[in-house]
Order: C-alpha cells, then sequence, then structure tokens
C-alpha cells in the first residue's frame, strides 16, 4: 500500500472514532431532551408535597423522596463503617496468605454479582428469615450490602494513595499500628474514601433492581417515622409509574426522573464540595 | 557508662538474603557514629535494626543480639513502641505529617500520654529550639507543616524526634534531599545535639562523615568491614577495601 | 550524685507509668484488630450467604422439578396452568439482550477507548470523558424509562412489525449503559501499554491506525477482552431496563422485534405479584436466580482469569 492510501485509511479511521465517541454523546443528549420534555409539563410543587395518586394530574412523589432519603441514611449508616474498616483490615493487617487472598477476590467477585441477586438474599434473609418484613431497615440492609464492595474498593485505593513514609514516621515515634492508622492514614486518605462512598450512595440511591424483590411497596401514602415502616423510593416509584397502563403516567414518571436526576447532581456536587473542604483541612 | 549500644553477631535477613553478616559494633553514649559505605551496603537496613523499624518489613528475620543500656531491645520484653521512644528517628526525605507545625511536635508526646495542654505547649517551644527552628516558625505554629521548605521540613522531624526526650537519634541520610544551605544547618544542628543524645547517622558523603562523627563505621555488602575512630578510618584505615573506598577508587 | 539518683527515680516511675500505657494500648490494639478482621470477613459471609440462600431454596425447587428438564425445557410458564419449567426461553431472552446489546457496546466503547487513548487531543479528552461517565452513573431505571418511550417509539417507526416491549429496544439501552464500562477498561489497558513501544512503531513509519492496530491492542489485548466479558456479564444481570422495556413473555426467539422475557425479568415478575411463599413459583424465583449467579460469577472469574494469565508486564 502506498503512504496517501496508508494516510487516507488514518483519516477514516479517525473519522469513525470521533463519530463513535458522538454516538455516546448524542444518546445522553437526546434521553436528557426527551425526558425532559415528557416530564416538565407534570413537574410542579404539587408533584413534590402530593403522594401518589390514581389520577396522574394528581399524582406526587413525596413518599418516595422520604423513602429513598431514609433507607440511603441507613444505607450509610451500615455500609460505611463496614467498607472503610474492611478496606483498613485488607490494607493495614492482612498478611499474604490464603484467607487475605480470598477475601480480596471475593469482594471483587462481588461487586460483579448482579444486583437483583442482592435483593434476593434480602428478601430470603431480612425479610423473612429476620422477619423484618418488607421494610425500610430490610431494604437499607440489602442496598447497603450491594454497595459494599464498592466502599471497600475505594477505600482501598486511598489508603494505598499514603505516601510509604509517613507511616515509618509514625511508628518511628513509638505510635502503635491502630494509632497511625487514626491519626495518619484515616486523615489522609479521607477526601477519598468519601468520594468512593459518595459515588456508592448514588449508584444506592438510583438502584431499584433489588428493592423491587426485597418489596417496596408500589404505593405509599404516608411518609415513614420508622425503620420499620413500609416504604417506595424515588426509583421504585418511576418504575411504578412507567409501568401504569395509563399514557399520561409515562409523564408522571418523567417527572420523577428528572427530580431523581437532579438528587444524583445535588449529591455529587456534595461529594465535590465535602471533598475539597477536608483537602483544605488537612492542609492546615 | 561509656557504651549506649552493643550490637552482638548481628544476622539480618530479608527472606533468604543474608543482608547483615555479624555485625559487632558499640555505639558510644553522647558520640556521633557514622556508618558509611556504597549503596546496598546494608547501611540502611543495620540503622533501621536499631530501632526495630524493619519488623515492619514481612518476612525478614534477627539474630544475634543489640543491647541498648544492657538490654536486648528484641527480647520480648521490650514493647516496641517503648524502644522508639528511646530511640528516634530521622529519614532520609523529610516526612512531617500533613498537620500543623504544633500537631508534627506533640504528635509523639501525645502518644505516650501527655495530654496536658501547658506541658504540650512547652515540649513544642524546647523541642523547636533544639532544632534550631523556634526563631523561624514561632508565629505560625498553626500553619500546615507542608508549607515549610525543605531544610525546614527536616529541621521540624528532628524537633520531633526530641520532642519525646529519646536517648538515641538515629538519622537515616539526613541532608541527602537538602540544598547545600540546608544541609550545613542540620550539620550544625547534629554537632549542638550530641551534647545531649547518642547520635548514629547512614551518609552517603565521606566529608560529612569526616566533619560531624567522632566514629565511623565502614559497610561493604552486609559485612562490617572497619569500625573506629573516625580520625583513625580517615587517615590510616587497617582495611584494604576502606582504603580503597575512602580514597574513592570505588563505591 | 544524690541529683543524679532522684532524676533516676523519677525517670523510672516515668518509665513504668510509660511502660503500663504501653501494655493497655496492646490489649486495646488486638481488640481492634480482631474487629477489623471481622469486619474484612464480612464480604465472604455475604457470599456465603448468597450460595446457602439461593442453593437451599433451589434444592426444594428441583426436588419437583428435575434439574435437567430446567435445564432443557423449552416452556416457561409458571404462572398459569399447565405449569411448565423449562429455563432455556429465559435464556434465549438473555442471550438475545447480550448480543444486541453487545453489538453497540463492544464496537462503541472500544472505538472510543482508541480515540480517547491515541487520537484525542488533552482538552477534548478532559470534556469528553466525564461526558461519557455521566452516561455510566444515570440508573438504569432511567435507561428502562428512555428504552420504553424514547428508543421503542423510533423503533416501531422503521420496523412497524415490532411489538411494544421488544428486545432491540431493550438492548439498545442496555448497550448505551454499558459503553463507558467496555470504554474505561480498555482504555486504562491501552494507557498502561509503554510509549516506547509506540515510539518504535513511529519510528518505522507506521500510521498511526498502524501502531493502533498493530502495537496497541495486541499489547493491550487481555484487558480489552476483560472489559467486553464484564459488559456482557453486566448486560445479563441487568434487571430494570429489560423489566420496562423487553416485556414478559418468555419465549425461544432470535427475533430482536418480539416480546421477550430474561431471567432478571421473570425475577421482578414474579416479585411484583402475589405469589405464594413457598409454593413452586416462589422457589422457581431461587433456581432462576441460582442460575444467573452462577452465570455471571463464571464470566467474572473467567474475565480475572484472562487479566491474570496474559497480564503484560512492561
Amino acid at each position: 500500500m502506498n503512504l496517501g492510501k496508508r494516510k487516507n485509511a488514518n483519516r477514516i479511521f479517525h473519522g469513525i472514532l470521533v463519530c463513535c465517541i458522538l454516538f455516546s454523546i448524542l444518546m445522553l443528549a437526546v434521553l436528557f431532551i426527551d425526558t425532559f420534555k415528557k416530564g416538565l409539563p407534570y413537574l410542579n410543587v404539587k408533584f413534590l408535597t402530593n403522594y401518589t395518586s390514581r389520577f396522574a394530574s394528581k399524582a406526587g412523589i413525596k413518599a418516595a423522596i422520604f423513602g429513598s432519603l431514609w433507607i440511603i441514611v441507613f444505607t450509610i449508616i451500615i455500609a460505611f463503617p463496614l467498607g472503610v474498616c474492611g478496606a483498613i483490615y485488607l490494607e493495614e493487617y492482612a498478611s499474604k496468605n490464603k484467607l487475605n487472598d480470598l477475601i480480596k477476590v471475593n469482594i471483587s467477585n462481588l461487586a460483579g454479582v448482579p444486583s437483583i441477586v442482592y435483593g434476593i438474599l434480602g428478601l430470603a434473609i431480612f425479610v423473612r428469615a429476620l422477619g423484618f418484613g418488607r421494610t425500610i431497615i430490610s431494604g437499607a440492609i440489602t442496598m447497603a450490602l450491594l454497595i459494599l464492595p464498592i466502599i471497600i474498593v475505594a477505600s482501598q485505593e486511598a489508603i494505598k494513595t499514603v505516601p510509604h513514609n509517613l507511616k515509618e514516621a509514625s511508628y518511628a515515634l513509638g505510635a502503635t499500628k491502630w494509632e497511625t492508622i487514626r491519626e495518619v492514614i484515616l486523615p489522609y486518605s479521607m477526601p477519598g474514601i468519601l468520594t468512593g462512598t459518595i459515588l456508592a450512595v448514588s449508584r444506592a440511591i438510583g438502584e431499584a433492581a433489588p428493592l423491587v424483590v426485597v418489596g417496596g411497596a408500589a404505593a405509599i401514602w404516608f411518609t415513614p417515622q420508622t425503620p420499620f415502616d413500609e416504604f417506595t423510593t424515588l426509583p421504585l416509584q418511576i418504575f411504578t409509574w412507567a409501568t401504569m397502563p395509563q399514557r399520561e403516567f409515562q409523564g408522571v414518571a418523567a417527572a420523577g426522573i428528572i427530580v431523581l436526576l437532579i438528587v444524583l447532581i445535588f449529591i455529587n456536587l456534595t461529594a465535590i464540595l465535602l471533598r475539597n473542604k477536608y483537602q483544605d483541612r488537612i492542609k492546615v | 557508662m561509656k557504651v549506649k549500644m552493643q550490637i552482638r553477631d548481628l544476622n539480618f535477613y530479608y527472606g533468604d538474603f543474608k543482608a547483615l553478616m555479624d555485625i559487632n559494633m558499640d555505639i558510644e553514649r553522647k558520640k556521633v557514629t557514622a556508618l558509611i559505605g556504597p549503596s546496598g551496603c546494608g547501611k540502611s537496613t543495620f540503622i533501621r535494626t536499631l530501632n526495630r523499624m524493619n519488623d515492619l518489613i514481612e518476612n525478614t528475620k534477627v539474630e544475634g543480639e543489640i543491647l541498648l543500656d544492657g538490654e536486648d531491645i528484641y527480647s520480648k520484653k521490650i514493647e516496641v513502641e517503648e524502644l522508639r521512644k528511646k530511640v528516634g528517628m530521622v529519614f532520609q526525605k523529610p516526612n512531617p505529617f500533613p498537620k500543623s507545625i504544633y500537631e508534627n511536635i506533640v504528635y509523639g508526646p501525645k502518644r505516650h500520654g501527655i495530654r496536658n495542654k501547658k506541658q504540650l505547649d512547652e515540649i513544642v517551644e524546647k523541642s523547636l529550639r533544639g532544632a534550631a527552628l523556634w526563631d523561624e516558625v514561632k508565629d505560625r505554629l498553626n500553619k500546615s507543616a507542608w508549607e515549610l521548605s525543605g531544610g525546614q521540613q527536616q529541621r521540624l522531624c528532628i524537633a520531633r524526634a526530641i520532642a519525646m526526650e529519646p536517648e538515641v537519634i538515629l538519622m537515616d541520610e539526613p541532608t541527602s534531599a537538602l540544598d547545600p544551605i540546608a544541609t550545613s544547618k542540620i550539620e550544625n544542628l547534629i554537632e549542638t545535639l550530641k551534647k545531649d543524645y547518642t547520635i548514629v547517622i547512614v551518609t552517603h558523603s565521606m566529608q560529612q562523615a569526616a566533619r560531624i562523627s567522632d566514629n565511623t563505621a565502614f559497610f561493604l555488602m552486609g559485612e562490617l568491614v572497619e569500625f573506629g575512630p573516625t580520625s583513625t578510618i580517615f587517615t590510616t584505615p587497617k582495611d584494604q577495601r576502606t582504603e580503597d573506598y575512602i580514597t574513592g577508587r570505588f563505591g | 550524685m544524690n541529683g543524679i539518683n532522684i532524676k533516676n527515680n523519677k525517670k523510672n516511675a516515668n518509665k513504668s507509668d510509660i511502660l503500663r500505657n504501653i501494655r493497655i494500648k496492646k490489649v486495646k490494639e488486638k481488640i481492634i484488630k480482631n474487629l477489623l478482621f471481622g469486619f474484612g470477613m464480612v464480604s465472604v459471609l455475604i457470599t456465603v450467604a448468597i450460595f446457602i440462600t439461593l442453593f437451599s431454596e433451589s434444592v426444594l425447587f428441583f426436588q419437583h422439578i428435575p434439574i435437567l428438564d430446567f435445564l432443557t425445557g423449552t416452556k416457561w410458564t409458571p404462572l398459569f396452568k399447565p405449569q411448565h419449567f423449562g429455563v432455556l426461553p429465559l435464556i434465549s431472552g438473555t442471550f438475545l439482550i447480550v448480543i444486541f446489546s453487545s453489538i453497540i457496546s463492544i464496537p462503541i466503547g472500544l472505538l472510543s477507548a482508541i480515540y480517547l487513548s491515541e487520537y484525542a487531543h488533552k482538552k477534548v479528552r478532559k470534556i469528553v470523558k466525564p461526558v461519557i461517565e455521566v452516561l455510566a452513573g444515570i440508573p438504569s431505571i432511567v435507561y428502562g424509562y428512555f428504552a420504553l418511550n424514547t428508543i421503542t417509539p423510533f423503533i416501531r417507526k422503521i420496523f412497524p412489525e415490532a411489538s411494544i416491549y421488544n428486545a432491540l429496544s431493550a438492548s439498545i439501552a442496555v448497550g448505551v449503559m454499558t459503553i463507558p464500562m467496555v470504554l474505561s477498561l480498555s482504555e486504562d489497558s491501552m494507557k498502561a501499554v509503554p510509549n516506547s513501544l509506540r515510539e518504535g512503531a513511529y519510528a518505522l513509519g507506521l500510521t498511526k491506525l498502524e501502531v493502533v492496530y498493530g502495537v496497541v491492542i495486541p499489547a493491550a489485548f487481555s484487558g480489552i477482552v476483560a472489559s467486553f466479558i464484564l459488559a456482557i456479564s453486566r448486560a445479563i444481570g441487568e434487571t430494570m431496563i429489560v423489566a420496562l422495556a423487553a416485556g414478559s413473555t418468555p419465549k425461544l426467539t432470535l427475533n430482536p422485534l418480539e416480546s421477550i422475557q430474561t431471567m432478571t425479568g421473570f425475577i421482578v415478575q414474579i416479585s411484583q405479584g402475589d405469589v405464594v411463599q413457598g409454593s413452586i413459583e416462589a422457589q422457581s424465583l431461587f433456581a432462576v436466580a441460582m442460575l444467573l449467579f452462577v452465570i455471571t460469577l463464571s464470566m467474572n472469574l473467567l474475565s480475572r482469569y484472562i487479566v491474570n494469565r496474559f497480564k503484560e508486564d512492561y
């Protein structure tokens, strides 16, 4: 092949690559524009303050907002300490042996288990065996288990970034292992741990499949008062609306999606702000 | 007692690799002992056995004895945290914590149970004065230690070490990351420190060893080739290898 | 002399204090270590719990339905009489989703990765990468809605015979959702190819395209393949998109324009309905979940094996 042809092939290939990138961006744009167009007519204050309804025009998302809030708070309370402590163990304590290798492989496999399988686990253990029923606590534990591997892996990565010489400095001053972890390793890696946790949390907020199985209720006309109440969440409510036979409920579902996306954007912004603040504190 | 630390038949292994072979050495109280030798000769490994920093590396093994005031530091009766309080260390690269200058200094004392604010304040001033850093930082004790220059950071690390009132200070090439001016400040500091402390220093520079040390140990491939007063080692070495190294024939 | 003695006494008192302090700490350290070990074991416990749950309930199911009939049966009608429990229709439904989603995610993800790793200007990359990562952050329920309300109408314009719920629409959404996965993993492995290899090839007068397929892709091959497998595994386990857009009529078909049901779709359907606990339909849920778990687990292990087996040490 002569050089001109080869160069042309390269140019054509470059064009194809750009098209591939544009495809993704186009899809993203269409998704946003189309969903917003469908949902905006239904998005108003009443939509935020009403419970759901048989009538599309009256349906609101209040119960789902509160349900998501409850679920997420308990998910964090359970998953964050478990995940961070697990990561500390793996990075700082675990020596190289078969058991610890098994734990590591196991975590990466858990991250690949379909989310609906966690739902089945939650159904069998928390809903039925432990008798929690189809409640917030069952949903939150299930979600916590789902995002646990993500938090562990992210925390491990963050802990790995702690410079070796800082740990040495601490040990050389006669600090014990736990003191070194508490005073040096955790403060240094906290921004990374928080970022990873927030990403995991935003995954949990958007996740519907496990809660469908654990049994978020299709329609809730109250805001939960205790963790042992029934619940629905934003994605569950959207799912319910999207499966309604009446055409107008697709618009209501789209309005729900807009709320969900705004919540997710808000959470990610908080993550960035929190991380920046923490980083400043470390430097002082 | 003139001798602070005695090293008896010390062997050290990384896995199967024998890094130190039958080291015998007496470290004199309130003197500066310099460890020299080409890179990879075992001098850094050796200094890290003196406060058991090598415990942190998996799959290593120590044989022999290291006595601190007659007590074996590898004995089961010794808590390693207590040992490290007595034997402080300064590293090759300055490694202050990402905390304030104040918090860096009180890190050790706090770990060893001192909580009284007034007492801590005193320790901070005394240690910073001891490390000849007080005048430069006294107005910004709550600023991050990471904002200091490299030389200041290293003096902070020395201050941090002396804040625990150790008996011995180990220094692993403390000036190798610094410029000449910062280096000379640290060397002057070492000169002052030896009034109160026993100092062991690994150095890559023979001139530095000659300038600041009282005794010098020459290491080669895990062996202690020669050990004696610095003046003797540099003027009339007994071993041919020492002479070759000092006159710059290798390393 | 006297002065020294006093000093020594003081020092000794101090010393025993410090030692006690350290002894207490040692006990604390041990407790903490064991606690942390416990936390580390939680993940193993989860796996064990998943296994036991799925296994014990599936065993009950297989007491009624021989496992061979389950795996080779071609009719899946657990919710109406006569009941049939042949899982092949669910597998074929899942297979359809995997095939058509991969047709989108694999080439587009890989080519986009090549673009970002080899062709794109730094500035372009800095803008484009986060935008595509947004795709990965969108919840699957949103993709499901998108499939049902945007992609399906579009498909039905082109193929009027397509049903409202169809495999193609769900596949496209699953494909778009998994693009970022293929992209970021293959980009990582291409980025890991050392520049010296590229420079060697450029020095021979090769064009960029030739360097890409002659040097970069072969060197990054294991990572690229692993990214494909993970995307496929993700497509197999994807739930909300297929539950919304692919339908709930299990059938053995390869026509993507028809309504189908996947393994995950069936689990959702059963979970939503009023199935009596302990009934054979309820148990079938666990059998299907077990199958799903085994398939995705093997794929994840396979991708891990490929990465480790063919790891390039530069």
